[in-house]
């Protein structure tokens, strides 16, 4: 296993404004590996990577790349690029409304004598490098019809096909079910065996376990250490990415289940739906209930929640809030009866990227209020500053604009808006999705304890064993469809067996 | 060097860098042809009214001050221009002058109705206009720049047809005051101070100017977070439109006539660079009103500037463009890169020695 090192950083260091991102970080790649890059939110796995591909400039040590003589700097990831170093991102940077070949060859066309794009060439060579890697695309169908799995996939086969001696995947598996995962884990390995080196940065240690031969751990932009993946056992990797021993997880719950009367409804929706995406649905949550909303990818779970919530608009039935009926055409009437929505995807509808990390926080709360009565900022810097101590976020100031910090951090400043609101029913869609172990610990146990005070919840996620842990009931959805509660005997199997109908053999 | 980038890191740094480069210029041209160096800045009073080159500009840059107001609200808000503001102007002047005068009266001394209702009715015609825009672009999601489009063009059209094809003129004292003075001071740069006042305490009284920020940003995250997103953009829509007809208003009565051909031309321009010059991004988001207030004044400033070296009015239009050119490309985040590459370099070689 002692292939050719192809790519090595010496002595990495940068500073952001007020935070030093990285402090003297050495990171080795040798060939035909895949090698995992672990640690916490704001360890610097992505600030390692951006100095990598050029995207950050860093201030001291040296990256030296095989074949090529002297320390190299790159000044863009076009620049990387040629250098034969990649990167594809959880979110797919292709064009969808382009065909898989045009994407595949994007700025590299081959040309006719005439100058003018040779399509033929380009298909038959779109079609070659997709047969190379056993995938069954269509090159001349727009990108938009594939799933995002396969999206990310063709990503990759762009990449490798221009000659890539380093391939980055950061949080390639964040959005794709476990069958994507396991072709994702195919083509890696693929290209494992044709001497690519993979840096593959996840949050998911399962995936870690599964196709990594090597780990490196950064905590707090300073090197831990690097690690053969057999002499790091998953409990000694979390202890390595915290700093401290591993938090067990299981013990957070208590054991007892809660029992809930009728008289504690503060949620009884009845028939509700929204056209072509969620069939008619009743659901009761009580005062101080925990409800997972459980299903594959797709079935319509968040879509769910966004009905109650007026995200989507209820186009059926009635809902009762505190045995009241309303109507809620927008998500201010639902916030104005004490609801609050975390959504799934933070960058598309959570964060307000140009925006302080204190007018994030404050936002929903000066919504509720209304335009004409501002908070004073007086008040604002007192709730910013209240829920940036309370949640630990890490932000250089209050005044930090959002978009500068950490995917888990800027979590944690939506999770501030809505408590900010005192909310007496939280919604949260996958609010663990791409975040550390450490925080996922923090907010689960948060849940609870927002049960504990007497507030309803609804928990998303597509990780059962995390629902488990904090839900005493759970509601299971099938192509927009509620198909069934589970209250008791909530275990793995039950669930797994609800999601998939049937007596679950198939 | 530390203390530079904190000068040249404020927000609005650009935009007065830029003024008083403009400014320089006045001051070297005054050296140059021997006159007192701060000629540009004497202010006096002659025939009891304030008279210089800065009131000047002041005075003639009220209009974009206006406009640039509304501006930066719409471009901050749907990442998009009005362009219709200098036909809404030519039209506000047609309606007011029109009902001043009477229907199909091409020149009055006396006024039909009431000064008052003119005005008004002229103002309010272009809030509708503001409405009409708002509405394509908030509720109907057309692209700002189409939906504005229609008016851009039918506007002056309407403006002719409502004065019967003829430019009238309303010779009254009463109506030539927004264009005149109030006591000694050009009544315009009064009303652009108190449309600048109002906006302003409104924006920082109320949560009004984070709401547009938020839905300019992120559209989406604001309506889940409260915001109703449509109301918002609508509502800054409306804005532009009350400060075309106030702008209309003003530029009519300072030529007494409703003159639909040539009112508020190529103003919508002017305020969509104003809006530019003043740091804030055609992008939508982030905005600095106090940055488009100055950048509406440095765009007069220059074409004033021009006018005094001596530049004919057809050839100013190339000089602005030039210096325009020179402004932008100052503000443009490579030039500034490569600024702090180049004394990166210089740092590197004092070190090295």
């Amino acid at each position: 296993m002692d292939n050719k090192v192809i790519l090595t950083m010496r002595g990495i260091s940068m500073t952001f404004p007020g935070v030093k991102a990285l402090d003297n970080v050495d990171f080795t790649l040798r060939q035909g590996e895949i090698h995992a890059l672990m640690g916490e939110n704001g360890a610097g796995k992505s600030t390692l990577i951006k100095c990598l591909t050029g995207i950050n400039a860093f201030e001291a040590g040296e990256i030296r790349v095989d074949g090529i003589d002297g320390p190299v700097v790159n000044h863009s990831t076009l620049d990387a690029q040629k250098k034969g170093i990649s990167t594809v991102y959880q979110e797919v940077n292709l064009c969808p409304n382009l065909s898989v070949a045009e994407n595949l060859f994007i700025g590299r066309e081959p040309k006719t004598k005439l100058g003018t794009i040779d399509w033929r060439e380009m298909t038959k060579r779109s079609e070659k490098i997709m047969k190379d890697l056993d995938m069954q695309v269509d090159v001349t169908q727009n990108l938009e019809e594939y799933s995002l799995a396969l999206q990310q996939m063709i990503a990759i086969a762009r990449a490798v096909d221009m000659d890539c001696k380093v391939l980055i995947l950061d949080e390639p598996t964040s959005s794709l079910d476990d069958n994507e995962v396991m072709k994702l884990f195919t083509l890696m390995r693929q290209l494992k065996e044709k001497g690519v080196g993979i840096i593959f940065v996840t949050h998911f240690l399962e995936q870690v376990y599964e196709v990594c031969d090597r780990i490196t751990v950064l905590r707090n932009g300073k090197l831990v250490g690097e690690y053969p993946i057999a002499d790091l056992p998953r409990v000694k990797l979390v202890a390595a990415m915290m700093g401290k021993d591993f938090d067990d997880l299981a013990s957070i719950k208590s054991e007892e289940t809660p029992k809930f009367s009728d008289e504690d409804i503060l949620i009884d929706a009845q028939g509700l739906s929204h056209k072509g995406k969620i069939k008619p649905f009743d659901l009761k949550i009580h005062k101080g209930e925990v409800v997972g909303l459980t299903g594959l990818l797709g079935s319509g779970r968040s879509e769910l929640a966004r009905v109650i919530y007026g995200a989507d608009k209820n186009q059926t039935g009635t809902l009762q809030v505190n045995g009241k009926e309303e109507k809620i055409n927008a998500p201010i009437d639902a916030m104005k009866l004490g609801m609050g929505l975390l959504p799934d995807d933070r960058k598309a509808e959570g964060i307000i990227g140009d925006l302080s990390v204190r007018e994030n926080i404050i936002l929903a709360l000066q919504a509720k209020r209304g335009v004409f009565r501002l908070l004073p900022m007086s008040k604002q810097v007192e709730i910013a500053d209240k829920y940036i101590d309370i949640l630990q976020i890490k932000t250089a100031s209050r005044e930090t604009l959002i978009k500068q910090l950490s995917g888990g951090n800027q979590q944690k400043v939506i999770l501030a808006r809505w408590l900010a609101t005192d909310p007496d029913f939280l919604i949260l869609d996958e609010p663990t999705r791409g975040i550390d172990v450490g925080t996922k610990t923090e907010i689960q146990k948060l849940v609870l304890q927002l049960a504990g005070e007497g507030k309803s919840l609804i928990f998303i996620s597509s990780e059962i064993e995390e629902m488990l842990r904090t839900c005493s009931k759970m509601a299971v959805l099938r192509d927009g469809e509620k198909v069934g509660e589970i209250v008791e005997d909530l275990s793995q199997e039950t669930v797994m067996k609800a999601i998939a109908g049937g007596d679950g053999n198939e | 060097m530390s203390k530079i980038k904190k000068i040249t890191g404020q927000p609005l740094f650009l935009p007065i860098f830029c003024m008083l480069l403009v400014m320089a210029v006045n001051i070297f041209y005054d050296l140059g042809s021997g006159r007192f160096a701060f000629n540009f800045f004497t202010v006096s009073i002659r025939n009891g009214v304030l008279y210089g080159r800065l009131i000047d500009i002041l005075n003639r840059g009220s209009e974009i001050a206006i406009l640039a107001i509304g501006m930066t609200l719409v471009v901050s808000a749907s990442a998009g221009t009005d362009i219709s503001v200098g036909s809404v102007m030519s039209l506000t002047a047609s309606l007011c002058c029109m009902l001043l005068a009477g229907y199909g009266v091409a020149s009055t001394n006396t006024l039909a109705v009431p000064l008052i209702v003119g005005v008004l009715a002229g103002i309010l015609l272009a809030c509708v206009c503001g409405a009409f825009n708002g509405f394509l672009v908030a509720y109907l999601n057309v692209q700002p720049m189409v939906a504005t489009l229609i008016l851009f063009s039918a506007a002056r059209a309407i403006g002719l047809l409502l004065c019967n094809n003829l430019i009238v003129y309303v010779r009254n004292d009463a109506f030539k005051f927004f264009g005149g003075y109030l006591g000694f001071i050009p009544t315009p740069i009064v009303i652009a101070a108190i449309c600048i006042a109002v906006v302003s305490l409104v924006l920082k009284r109320t949560a009004l100017g984070m709401y547009i920020q938020s839905v300019g940003i992120n559209k989406d995250a604001s309506r889940i977070a409260g915001l109703n997103s449509e109301k918002i953009i609508f509502l800054c829509y409306i804005v532009c439109g009350l400060m075309a007809g106030i702008a209309g208003i003003v530029a009519s009565s300072r030529i007494s006539s409703a003159d639909s051909n040539n009112i508020g031309l190529n103003y919508e321009l002017d305020a969509i660079l104003a809006v530019a010059l003043g740091g804030n991004s055609l992008g939508g988001g982030k905005f600095n009103l106090a940055g488009s207030i100055i950048g509406a004044y440095t765009i007069q400033a220059i074409t004033t500037t021009l006018f005094a070296l001596g530049v004919s009015s057809d050839q100013a239009p190339v000089y602005k463009a030039i210096i325009v050119i020179i402004i932008v490309a100052i503000q443009a985040p490579p030039f500034n890169a490569w600024v702090k590459r180049l004394s990166a370099k210089k740092a590197l070689a004092k070190g090295g020695a």
